[in-house]
């Protein structure tokens, strides 16, 4: 096989509050020799929020960062299920709208770039399955996960709204469930799997957010699950750092430790614990 | 054409009398289930083959009235319009049928729906305006003005959104997609003169638009491509637009994605919780803060990383700008 080789849009969280994220991003993608071309000059997606104040703007800041995925001529790959939604549906309506495009293209025009819709745009773990192949995965991991109980948690942006998500169906998900067999470890079916960690409301409405993040981890909890697993670090900053707040709203304990799906898979195809920057959890993760 | 297939299915059935029962409980029915039927034919079989007192509302079998609404393993769906096979493959040969609404179940299927009325009441779902008595000529709307509407028109109030949404299931003031779309579809309408009073309405803390989770299930689950998440998007947009937006920590929190842009290409995560809550209601999260600091998961202001060619993004957001706050 060819050499995959993707451009990496990191989003700003994995910059900043988790980067332990960026660090088994690239830990994984070593291991697998899968090639990854940082976007330096992508701005933040505006995570589902800029829009609601200007959504002409946010279209062009995500059509910009588009740009820079076409330029290397490369498919772009994203670690946050919040920036893969963005871009996908900023993709997904200028590719289906020509005046917009071209009212967008005009904006870009001034900074010398140019929207083409070539680039296509998908999750890492969309990535890793659909182009990097499970089986291969299974050959290649050395500590399998074999006494874990893994609870996989989709998040709704990776999921829903379906025509735009990377082909898992947002009712009865897999995806996550067959990384985690792949790698070795027992997956935890629970409710609230493919339901909302209640992130992107945590400022807002912050108990109808913790009443979310504390359901998310208490399904887990009641399915014996050891810990849990996410492709997106929104969800686990909520699900990792918030287990106080979640506890209180639920009316019981309900700290548990969440691993990216980097971290995970990094551990299966026996990466270091320095290398998956498992030192930079809030929910402790010395069980590993 | 191809052949009519059948299968065993096991279904799981919520069975519940609000005036007999203390608590409701899952009957089991097995039956065979031909490759033609719908989720409704099932329904109509309990009640025929199985248990005559077994409720369940139907009424067009077209997908039109919006009466039948059900979920079938937690998937909302039209009753009329599910076509079995599909279920089949997606869950498997068990199933199990719920009402949309366990805690407003009244009689088995059936829900009480006053909550979902009462909300879309709030939002005035009807034209305002200020119409002669005896115009000369009606009122005329162009292909184009109608197209605005984004198909919000469209919606058949069959709750499927209403009682998928994990905002409503966790705070009863919030009033929910259809009634935001429906909101969205008069204050689009270029007949109304509504707009400002909607508004009003759909702005307000913990009932308004602000206190969505963004989790897509109500564009997901709807039957009749509504996207109500995407009206939500609009009556955001025309808040700014018309001037209606509140100076509160969730509008601010919107805007601070654009100050930020602006400065640094990226998100500052920290300045932006600052200025949405304000320099005290900051104070609340100093302890998880200190939580993530120790943690290497905090970057201070003076390492905030920026994006290469900052002056593109400076510049993008000077020409692209629409709206000012
Ligand atoms: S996107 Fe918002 S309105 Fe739609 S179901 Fe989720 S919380 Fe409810
Ligand atoms: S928006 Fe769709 S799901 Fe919601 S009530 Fe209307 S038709 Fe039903
Ligand atoms: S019976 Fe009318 S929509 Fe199903």
């Amino acid at each position: 096989m060819e050499k995959l080789k993707y451009a990496l849009f990191t989003g700003c969280t994995a910059k900043e509050s988790t980067p332990e994220q960026l660090m088994s991003t690239y830990a994984v993608a070593d291991k697998l020799g899968i090639e990854l071309i940082e976007l330096t000059e992508a701005s933040c997606c505006g995570a589902s929020h800029l829009q609601d104040y200007d959504d002409f703007l946010s279209l062009v800041l995500n059509a910009r960062n588009i740009c820079y995925a076409e330029s290397r001529g490369l498919t772009m790959v994203t670690i946050c299920n919040t920036c893969q939604l963005n871009t996908a549906m900023t993709k997904h309506r200028l590719d289906n709208n020509e005046s917009l495009k071209a009212r967008v293209n005009e904006k870009l025009a001034e900074v010398g770039l140019e929207y083409k819709g070539d680039s296509e745009i998908t999750h890492f773990l969309y990535a890793i399955i659909d182009d990097f192949g499970l089986d291969k995965i299974k050959e290649m991991v050395v500590k399998p996960l074999s006494q874990f109980n893994i609870a996989p948690f989709y998040g709704c942006h990776n999921i829903r709204p379906s025509e735009l998500a990377g082909g898992d169906n947002p009712y009865n998900p897999t995806s996550l469930d067959d990384l985690i067999i792949a790698c070795g470890g027992e997956n935890v079916d629970y409710e609230e799997k493919n339901k909302c960690c209640g992130f992107h409301a945590e400022l807002q409405s912050p108990n109808t957010a913790a009443r979310l993040t504390g359901k998310a981890l208490m399904g887990a909890l009641d399915q014996n699950a050891d810990w849990m697993v996410t492709p997106c670090p929104l969800c686990h900053l909520k699900l990792d750092t918030q287990y106080d707040h979640a506890s209180h709203a639920v009316g019981r304990d309900v700290k548990m430790p969440v691993l990216h799906m980097q971290q995970m898979l990094g551990l299966a195809l026996g990466c270091t614990v320095d290398e998956l920057g498992l030192k930079h959890h809030v929910s402790d993760v010395t069980f590993i | 054409m191809t052949s009519i297939t059948t299968q065993t299915i096991t279904f799981k059935v919520f069975r519940f009398n609000t005036e007999t029962d203390y608590l409701p409980a899952y009957k089991e029915y097995r039956m065979e289930v031909t490759s033609e039927e719908v989720v409704l034919d099932i329904l109509n079989r309990i009640k025929w083959e199985f248990d005559g007192s077994f409720s369940y509302r139907r009424s067009c079998r077209h997908g039109i009235c919006g009466a039948c609404a059900v979920k079938v393993n937690g998937k909302g769906v039209l009753a009329c319009k599910e076509r079995m096979n599909d279920i089949i493959e997606l869950f498997g040969n068990e199933l199990t049928i719920e009402p949309v609404s366990i805690k407003r179940a009244v009689k088995d299927m059936i829900v009480d729906k006053a909550d979902f009325w009462q909300k879309h009441d709030a939002v005035k779902p009807y034209l305002i305006s200020d119409i002669d008595e005896h115009p000369k000529q009606e009122s005329l709307v162009t292909p184009e003005q109608a197209e605005a509407l984004l198909e919000a028109d469209l919606c058949i109030q069959c709750g499927l959104c209403h009682y998928s949404c994990p905002a409503i299931e966790e705070n009863d003031d919030f009033f929910g997609p259809a009634a935001f779309a429906a909101a969205y579809r008069f204050n689009a309408d270029v007949r109304d003169e509504g707009t400002l009073e909607r508004l009003d309405v759909v702005n307000q803390m913990g009932a308004g638009v602000w206190d969505c989770v963004k989790c897509f299930e109500c564009a997901e689950v709807c039957p009749k491509e509504v996207n109500p998440i995407e009206k939500i998007t609009k009556l955001h947009n025309q808040a700014f637009e018309f001037g209606r937006a509140p100076n509160n920590v969730a509008v601010r929190h919107a805007v601070g994605f654009a100050h930020s842009i602006k400065k640094h290409g990226l998100l500052d995560e920290g300045e932006l919780v600052r200025y949405s809550e304000g320099n005290l209601g900051v104070l609340k999260h100093v302890p998880v803060a200190i939580k993530m600091y120790k943690k290497g998961k905090i970057v201070l202001p003076w390492n905030m990383p920026k994006s290469d060619k900052l002056d593109e993004i400076k510049k993008l957001v000077k020409i692209s700008s629409t709206v000012k706050f």
